[in-house]
């Protein structure tokens, strides 16, 4: 029988994994992003779980919400990401330091 | 005969398994586009496991949105940037220990702070849709048309400033390229390329008299 203690490990074991994966690859950009999906699809994951649980339609709407935001996310984070490598031809975090930040 | 929660027990462990699995790819792999394609394997797993919870319109818009849109874009632009591979991989071997030791620290807590133990009492009990006498496309519609209707407009507004930006960043005029100017073209004024000149017709003059005169007048 599945519990809601299967769907939260599961969650928290690929939220893990992603930052994780935001600490390893300090180089790429673009896995940079994938990680950030992969922590929204972990968020989702609870969401969808407490929803079914809870017996609550509040949980499906706001992974609905979270889908479309990571979506215009992605695109505007991809948009921004070709227009670097563009002007500056690297994807490396580290070199991208015109900020000084 | 199978019991049907303990099939359902399976199918979870296999999915989860593989959404585990392939995330580990994700951002493991060596080659970007073998990544992202794990990173399409893990949405497509975890919609089977959002099936297995009977959330059955997200599992479908996560595949259409995911798999089918975000994911394409992705692969385009992985593609479309000519990265070196050997420069990205340096530093992954320096970082690991500490991104595996702040993983599994994050783990241990969440795990600890969650209570499993008390969520296990929690069982996959009716659907919430099903009590409701609905599927759950028209369950979450009903609420998303209802109650959350201004944040689902304000969702597609946010999805119009997304195109617009995403557009207005990557769009470049390059000087020296040679393109169509419509709104030049549209506004054109006629009078301007052909100039029409009223004159009287003027018969060529010709050597023979008599086979001009066999020649129909124009």
């Amino acid at each position: 029988m599945i519990t809601l203690a299967h769907f939260i490990v599961l969650g928290a074991i690929l939220f893990c994994i992603a930052v994780a994966g935001l600490f390893i690859n300090r180089k790429n950009v673009i896995v940079l992003l994938m990680s950030i999906e992969l922590l929204l699809l972990a968020v989702n994951i609870n969401f969808v779980a407490f929803s079914r649980f809870g017996h609550d339609v509040a949980g499906q709407v706001f992974v609905f919400f979270i889908l479309t935001v990571a979506a215009a996310e992605s695109a505007i984070g991809l948009a921004i990401l070709v227009l670097l490598f563009r002007n500056r031809s690297t994807v490396n975090v580290a070199e991208i330091d015109s900020m000084k930040g | 005969m199978i019991d049907p929660n303990f099939f359902q027990l399976i199918c979870f462990y296999a999915f989860g398994a593989i959404t585990v699995g392939a995330a580990i790819a994700v951002i493991s792999l060596r080659n970007t586009v073998h990544a992202v394609l794990s990173l399409v394997l893990t949405f497509f797993s975890t919609a089977c496991i959002w099936m297995l919870a009977e959330a059955e319109f997200l599992a479908v818009a996560l595949i259409v949105v995911y798999v089918g849109a975000v994911m394409v874009l992705f692969l385009f632009v992985v593609m479309m940037l000519d990265i070196d591979q050997v420069k990205i991989r340096e530093g992954f071997v320096r970082f690991l220990p500490v991104g595996l030791v702040v993983a599994v620290v994050m783990l241990v807590e969440m795990l600890a702070l969650i209570g499993v133990r008390a969520m296990h009492a929690q069982t996959l009990g009716v659907n919430p849709a099903t009590v409701a006498g609905q599927s759950n496309t028209a369950w979450l519609g009903t609420a998303l048309y209802t109650h959350y209707l201004l944040p689902f407009e304000v969702a597609a507004l946010i999805l119009t400033v997304g195109v617009v930006a995403a557009v207005a960043l990557t769009l470049r005029q390059r000087s020296g390229s040679k393109r169509q100017m419509a709104a030049e073209q549209v506004a054109v004024d006629p009078r301007a390329r052909v100039r029409l000149v009223k004159m009287d017709a003027v018969r060529p003059p010709v050597a023979e008299p008599p086979a001009a005169s066999e020649e129909p007048k124009a």
